[in-house]
């Protein structure tokens, strides 16, 4: 939709009126990628990529449908490992081991690298023990100590003063917007050093989306965040580093603050001026 | 629809409407008689059932249930026999049959590899399309004699011997009795329940399992906190449907199960069902004799006993957190 005109004034505002966050620094690598192919069967959908997710910061990944985004919000914690046809090929470097590899211990890594979905995806039991389901796959903890811990996690995930009274209601009765907190709080509680966010707020209104992204915000002081969104204006609100991909590739990866004000390729820029997509 | 056709009406358009209304009366009161006739047919089953059944209950009164006796010379009849032997057959096919078909639909749906899903899917389908008189044969010449050959002896050497159980699996192995009748009938629901649990466990959305994977579920944990808990309903419906099929099962059942009028501690001993006690004693009744009414009445406690089966699985299945 932009015309010839606005864009002269994108050198000062950002590209399609997107207002990218002040640009700190990029923090150290948590997560390498090296030279990472995925297949679906014959289909190669993603080709050569090669990139670090930064500590402690939000790796925003953009991209029209199909480009590939998701799939490899999905390597990374080996979702794809229960399809069979599926397979990656290169290196996912998180601490040290290769994710991809053929004998990464696949419930230890997902311990470690939590995953938030697109629609909210409570189980059908109560608030409290969605939140303990998680937990008690990994750890034996005393009732009390349970007791802790979720609060902690609903508590950090900021739904805590809506939930505590309702413990024990099922968390299907929640809205839409306190279900993907809930999914978040069961997600932290398991204590990942990664969570990924597959458009989290795509099936949200506007109020649910705006404390979502707050909550992202205060999230990574602890935890690294990598987030999948078709949203350009949440891309620049939310990310420190943003990665562009377009058919399986990685065209650009760049601070958000550059991505969104003077992005090094054309076909960045196209996309982000809303010219296809 | 004629009469709509050659109505006297000016607007071509207005002919088109009214007798588009014909035909949605029409239309509703068919499907609506269809319906009805299914509550028709229930009620005039039972109804008739009850009444055929009357003269046994005036005699015997209530205690017919529960009475163990059966003596056609002096016309006595009780339905105690029949009906324990019909709830322990079921229940133990159930027993039976359960374990193994969830592990079957487990396998198809969440481990076996895509080439191999269908063949075994189908072969357990087909498995349904066995007439039971196949069964009841195959039962009777194949399952009975290797029964008591080979694996009643066993089980009476080791399970037999224990304290608390070991009464159950007491006795002379005969090969056929109680346990090879609900065995045979374990085989036969085995479809209808695998097939129903493998149904309902693909209709799980993925994205339930990848969140239960993705906080590091092992599969067998995701199915036990995720798939079991969405399709607890299918499931115990699917069960239902077994063990409503088999409670009425009666040829099969009627060639394995020993006929025998008398409840015996021990599984391996004879008994009969109340669809198999039917089944034999039927053409041997004349109409009107208190014999015929007994056996009417045995098939109106059948009817109850499944009537039940269901109102209980539907009570249990109110869902605690649908509340």
């Amino acid at each position: 939709m932009s015309t010839t005109a606005e864009t002269t004034e994108t050198a000062t505002k950002g590209f399609g009126g997107v207002q990218a966050r002040s640009g700190a620094a990029i923090n150290a690598s948590r997560i390498s990628i090296r030279n990472l192919e995925f297949f679906y069967g014959d289909n190669r959908a993603l080709k050569g990529i090669d990139f670090e997710i930064p500590d402690r910061q939000v790796t925003g990944m953009i991209g029209p449908s199909g480009c590939g985004k998701s799939t490899l919000l999905r390597v990374l914690n080996r979702m794809y490992s229960l399809y069979p046809g599926q397979r990656a090929t290169g290196e996912v470097l998180l601490d040290g081991e290769n994710v991809i590899a053929p004998d990464a211990d696949l419930n230890a890594l997902r311990a470690k690298v939590g995953m938030v979905f697109q629609k909210p995806t409570p189980f059908p039991m109560t608030i409290y023990e969605n939140i303990a389901f998680g937990i008690r796959l990994h750890e034996k903890l005393s009732k009390s100590q349970m007791d802790e811990r979720i609060e902690w996690a609903l508590t950090r995930a900021a739904i805590w003063d809506e939930v505590k009274d309702r413990l024990d209601a099922s968390a299907l009765g929640l809205s839409g917007g306190q279900q993907q907190r809930l999914c978040i709080a069961r997600t932290i509680a398991v204590r990942p050093e990664v969570i990924l966010f597959d458009e989290p707020t795509s099936a949200l209104d506007p109020i649910s989306t705006l404390k979502i992204e707050e909550l992202i915000d205060e999230l990574k002081r602890d935890f690294t965040l990598v987030i999948v969104t078709h949203n350009m204006q949440q891309a620049a609100r939310c990310a420190d580093q943003v990665a562009f991909f377009y058919l399986g590739e990685l065209i650009e990866v760049a601070p958000a603050v550059q991505m969104f004000t003077a992005p090094k390729h054309a076909k960045t820029q196209e996309y982000i001026t809303g010219r296809f997509g | 629809m004629s009469q709509a056709a050659t109505a006297d009406t000016p607007h071509p358009a207005a002919t088109r409407r009214s007798r588009g209304n014909v035909g949605d009366i029409v239309f509703e009161g068919a499907c609506r008689g269809a319906a009805v006739l299914v509550l028709i047919l229930l009620g005039a089953i039972i109804v008739e059932l009850f009444l055929a059944g009357l003269p046994a209950f005036r005699a015997f009164g209530l205690p017919f249930v529960w009475s163990t006796d059966w003596d056609p010379v002096q016309e006595v009849f009780g339905a105690g026999v029949s009906i324990y032997g019909t709830v322990v057959t079921a229940v133990l096919a159930i027993v039976l049959a359960v374990p193994l078909a969830f592990g079957i639909a487990f396998y198809l749906t969440e481990l076996a590899p895509p080439w191999l899903r269908r063949p075994v899917g189908t072969a357990i389908e087909l498995l349904a399309a066995v007439p039971s008189i196949i069964y009841g044969m195959w039962g009777f010449f194949v399952i009975a004699p290797a029964f008591a050959q080979y694996i009643q002896p066993t089980i009476i050497d080791t399970v037999g011997e224990l304290p608390l159980v070991g009464f159950l699996f007491q006795g002379a192995p005969f090969g056929t009795g109680i346990f090879t009748a609900a065995f045979i009938l374990a085989i036969m629901i085995l479809p209808f329940i695998a097939a129903t649990m493998r149904d309902v466990f693909e209709q799980v959305p993925p994205v339930y399992k990848e969140s239960a994977y993705g906080l590091g579920a092992t599969t067998w944990e995701v199915m036990r906190s995720v798939v079991l808990p969405y399709t607890r309903v299918s499931v115990v419906g699917g069960i239902m449907l077994g063990l409503g099929r088999a409670l009425g099962e009666t040829m099969a059942v009627t060639f394995v199960i020993g006929n025998a009028n008398r409840i015996s501690t021990s599984l391996f001993g004879p008994g009969n069902t109340i669809a198999s006690l039917v089944a034999l004693e039927f053409g041997e009744s004349e109409a009107g004799s208190l014999k015929f009414a007994s056996l009417l009445a045995l098939g109106f406690i059948l009817f109850v006993l499944s009537f039940l089966v269901l109102a209980a699985s539907r009570y249990l299945l109110r869902s605690r957190l649908k509340a």
